[in-house]
């Protein structure tokens, strides 16, 4: 992997050794499992139970004109063997909440939030609890997203939702940008990656609030 | 007493980036937001110098008040 000096040889088989599982290969989803194969972590598993539809095309990275009616998991099954082979991918088709118990494995090392509504998310808090594994959320909506990690025993997404616990955002009138995916997902994955190298600085009861239009950005301490 | 009030994202359509004004005392969190007609359901978090809030608490003189709507996309 020609990552260079930005992660060395000890860290890169270290992420080679890696499993993290990524809940929804949607928007977010697509992005972050497309930069953690590129990045050489070793194992991913997903969830989804969609199959890819026209209204994904403006800003799903695995969405075409080719793939439209198949099943998201088995796209980017097949996506990631021409973007990394190496990568050891595990696509279940199903909501995360119905699928994880069977198929949690204990050498994951982090979980990241790639699911579209409210609820789901406050559920999968949930059960990275339980779990004991850190959570890295993104939510996306309009020129607007977030970002941030949530480790066992910390409430900050529940911080962050309380008063949305109802179902969506302002994604429902607004839409979402296709940068904004990119961009909400490439912080994510950034995440992800220093949880596992356990390098750097991580949102730990924070969340990155980030304006794409005003190019204005805010750390809120939710602790 | 004057608070300073700061919007997000959606929030600023037709409002304002930040402003200051002039409250009577006892005005609470969810004065502000009845006041500046911002959609309740799409209310995201509530920031006051930095400390995150509910909508009950009383404003004090100089407080920095930050107002999010709710993102939940993905």
């Amino acid at each position: 992997m020609r990552n260079f000096n930005a992660i060395d040889r000890k860290e890169q088989e270290e992420l080679k050794r890696s499993h993290v599982l990524v809940a929804g290969c949607g928007g977010l989803g697509g992005y972050v499992i497309s930069y953690l194969a590129r990045l050489g972590v070793g194992k991913i598993t997903a969830f989804d139970p969609d199959e890819f539809a026209e209204h994904n095309l403006n800003r799903q990275i695995f969405a075409d004109m080719s793939t439209i009616n198949k099943s998201k998991v088995e796209v980017v099954k097949e996506a990631l063997s021409l973007i990394n082979p190496e990568v050891e991918f595990k696509g279940i088709k199903a909501r995360f909440e119905e699928g994880f118990e069977e198929m949690w494995e204990s050498d994951i090392k982090v979980v990241v939030d790639a699911l579209d509504s409210i609820p789901s998310r406050l559920e999968l808090a949930g059960i990275c609890r339980e779990k004991k594994v850190p959570l890295v959320y993104g939510m996306v909506g309009g020129w607007y997203g977030e970002v941030g990690t949530q480790f066992p025993g910390d409430e900050t997404l529940e911080n962050l939702c309380r008063m949305g616990i109802k179902g969506q955002g302002i994604e429902k009138e607004e839409g979402v940008l296709s940068f904004v995916v990119g961009g909400t997902a490439a912080l994510q994955a950034a995440e992800a990656v220093k949880v596992i190298l356990g390098r750097g600085e991580i949102l730990h009861g924070k969340v990155l609030f980030f304006d794409f239009l005003e190019m204005e950005s805010e750390v809120l301490e939710l602790a | 007493m004057k608070v300073k009030v700061k919007l997000f994202a959606t929030f600023r359509k037709g409002r304002f980036k930040e402003e200051v004004f002039d409250y009577p005392e006892g005005t609470k969190v969810k004065d502000v937001v009845k006041q500046l007609s911002l959609p309740v359901k799409e209310l995201g978090i509530i920031f006051i110098n930095g400390k995150h809030v509910s909508l009950e608490v009383e404003l004090k003189e100089g407080d920095v008040l930050s107002i999010f709507p709710l993102v939940g996309g993905g």
